[in-house]
């Protein structure tokens, strides 16, 4: 198969999905139980024809496929409604969310993949020995372990029982620093709770991937015939096993995105961080529905993106996928 | 007498899978645990009383462990020890029985994909990969948000969202069994489909389907606790989740009341550690010739 026909079947796939998703999230919120307009309007005296009128007005006396039609047209004028609770459009409120939730999964991801990678390569090193399997525990345990439990855990021993970090949020409310480097340092020690329990979370999975995918390496061709030129173990892992290694990884941060959003959604919740995941929580408390189709609609979108944006990047790294 | 022979096949074979996992020190502590809670979760709410009748005393509210009370109480003056023993029903009953309803999905899917190929074998694997990278947290509040959160739909839930994987393993195991001569032969003499589906393939794949059920298990008890913080569980029945989700709520977290905290979290963790240590010895023991299994 050749590049382009390999990018375009993964990008009418993506499409695919997407449009599926369309299709559900469309459903979804309207096999709920109770009528829109009855919720909107609280007055149980409401004539018959008012009704209609009103329900006119929405277009929901028209057939479902002209309705989804009109949804699809709102999508693309990037109108996802508005909020009951908020009373504002859901794309702003989502909108002005995002930073916040960049900033922790951003920060979280790249120290634990990053140092994923170095435990994953030591314990493979290591294989067979104490190191291996202490750490494949530890990596097991925190796998086993609720993301929001941890947070609970070091909220109650960093910041209520020893005092040195805050309990959450992403900054004092209502106080005037003294200095840029004053406020640098508070929002530092705001963010330094969250991204700990996020990073200690994922790191697990990053390393046993790491330190599977170095094994294998390890047993291929080229590895013996590097070995049989004499080339000492650091350069052999530093200059053919970790590249090599690599590989599955950049799959598996694609793949493992659900996880990341899930994490946030927990992390966030906990901290009372103002991101994506904390919307969610009040979106889902507050019974929000047009606010919880709208953030569903937006992960799913960004999680096939990625996926997508992944399988590119993944096709120019090893040129064999695109053979299968 | 052919009842007999059968009763001693399955007591010949069972001997001989208990040699070998006996011999896996990982599953035998995961079997361990998974004990232990069965019985708290079978008897121990008998052996406790769950005692909220003081709830108008004062003193009785969050007070740390004593003799009284082995784990303390909480904002209401019940028992956290208690709460735990009777979670554990709540917790393992939606982790086994929303796993039995993914198998069931991921299993007919995964065999009539692998077993009909061609076109549905492309809708049916396409339907998978969308499951698959829907991020699932929010996919399973949606839909709980929806429906309701009551212990049955959070148990449908769980259910029909987490059988993707399973579905994309059985398929490729149906796939190998399918090219067998066994199932060419059963063809020959007219079984129909449904027949070589159910009792040549099935069985085929049994293995791996048991492994990875109680890979699942884990899996769902861990989303559970997660729906169930999140303010998506049943709030008459608790499980440790929902324990968590009221502690949480109620600020147990800045009043430092670790012992309504530490509790179910820990026990969630155990049950997980054990279905997952007991899967992976099933797994090594069943599938000896597919050890290399991501994740």
């Amino acid at each position: 198969m050749n590049n382009r026909k390999y990018l375009l079947k993964k990008f009418m796939q993506a499409m695919i999905t997407i449009f599926i998703v369309l299709i559900f999230n469309y459903f979804l919120f309207r096999v709920m139980p109770g009528d829109p307009i009855r919720v909107l309007i609280r007055n149980p005296r409401i004539s018959v024809d008012a009704l209609a009128e009103i329900r006119a007005q929405f277009g929901l006396d028209l057939p479902w496929y002209t309705q989804f039609i009109y949804y699809l047209k709102d999508l693309l004028h990037g109108n996802l409604g508005s909020s009951f609770y908020y009373r504002e459009p859901v794309l702003n409120i989502i909108m002005e969310r995002v930073p916040a939730t960049l900033i922790l999964v951003g920060t979280g991801t790249i120290i634990s993949i990053f140092l994923g990678i170095i435990i994953g390569v030591v314990v493979a090193w290591k294989r067979g020995t104490k190191i291996d399997i202490i750490g494949l525990g530890i990596c097991l345990i925190l796998y086993s372990t609720p993301a929001f439990w941890f947070g609970i855990l070091m909220v109650m021993f960093f910041a209520v029982y020893l005092r040195v970090f805050p309990t959450g949020l992403m900054s004092l409310p209502g106080v005037a620093y003294s200095s840029l480097l004053d406020q640098f340092m508070t929002s530092l020690r705001h963010l330094f709770l969250p991204v700990l329990t996020f990073t200690l979370i994922y790191i697990g999975g990053y390393a046993i991937i790491m330190r599977n995918s170095v094994i294998e390496v390890l047993n291929e061709d080229y590895i013996i015939t590097a070995r049989a030129k004499g080339i000492s173990y650091i350069q052999l892992l530093k200059r053919h096993a970790v590249p090599n290694a690599l590989l599955p990884l950049v799959s598996m941060v694609a793949i493992n995105l659900g996880f990341v959003i899930a994490g946030a959604i927990q992390v966030e919740t906990v901290f009372s961080w103002p991101g994506l995941g904390r919307l969610m929580y009040t979106a889902l408390l507050n019974r929000d529905y047009p606010l919880l189709q709208g953030l569903f609609l937006f992960l799913t979108t960004c999680v096939v993106g990625a996926n997508f944006c992944a399988d590119i990047l993944y096709s120019y790294l090893d040129p064999r996928v695109k053979l299968s | 007498m052919s009842d007999n022979r059968t009763v001693l096949l399955i007591k010949k074979k069972f001997s001989s899978f208990w040699k070998t996992f006996r011999q896996n020190k990982t599953g035998l502590i995961g079997l361990g645990i998974l004990v232990l809670f069965a019985l708290m979760a079978i008897i121990g709410p008998y052996l406790i009383s769950y005692n909220a009748a003081s709830v108008e005393e004062i003193s009785t509210i969050l007070n740390p462990p004593d003799s009284e009370h082995w784990l303390g109480t909480d904002d209401l003056g019940k028992d956290v020890l208690a709460g735990l023993v009777r979670g554990s029903r709540i917790s393992l009953l939606v982790g086994i029985t929303s796993t039995i309803i993914s198998m069931l999905i991921g299993a007919v899917i995964g065999i009539s994909s692998g077993y009909y190929g061609g076109t549905i074998d492309a809708i049916l694997m396409r339907l998978t990969d969308v499951f698959l990278v829907i991020p699932w947290l929010p996919l399973m509040l949606v839909l709980t948000a929806i429906l309701g959160a009551n212990l049955l739909n959070v148990i449908l839930v769980i259910g029909i969202t987490s059988w993707a994987s399973t579905a994309r393993i059985i398929r490729s195991q149906t796939l190998s069994i399918k090219e067998r001569p066994f199932i060419e032969r059963a063809r020959a003499i007219g079984s129909s489909n449904f027949h070589i589906m159910f009792s040549h393939i099935l069985p085929n794949v049994f293995p791996l389907i048991f492994a990875n059920t109680i890979l699942v298990t884990a899996i769902a008890i861990l989303s559970e606790t997660t729906l169930s913080f999140l303010g998506m569980g049943d709030p008459t029945r608790v499980s440790w989740g929902m324990m968590l989700h009221f502690a949480f709520e109620a600020g147990a977290t800045i009043i430092g009341a670790w012992w309504w905290i530490i509790p179910p979290g820990l026990a969630v963790v155990s049950v997980v550690l054990g279905f997952t240590f007991v899967g992976n010895a099933l797994d090594e023991v069943l599938n000896p010739r597919l050890r290399r299994r991501e994740r």
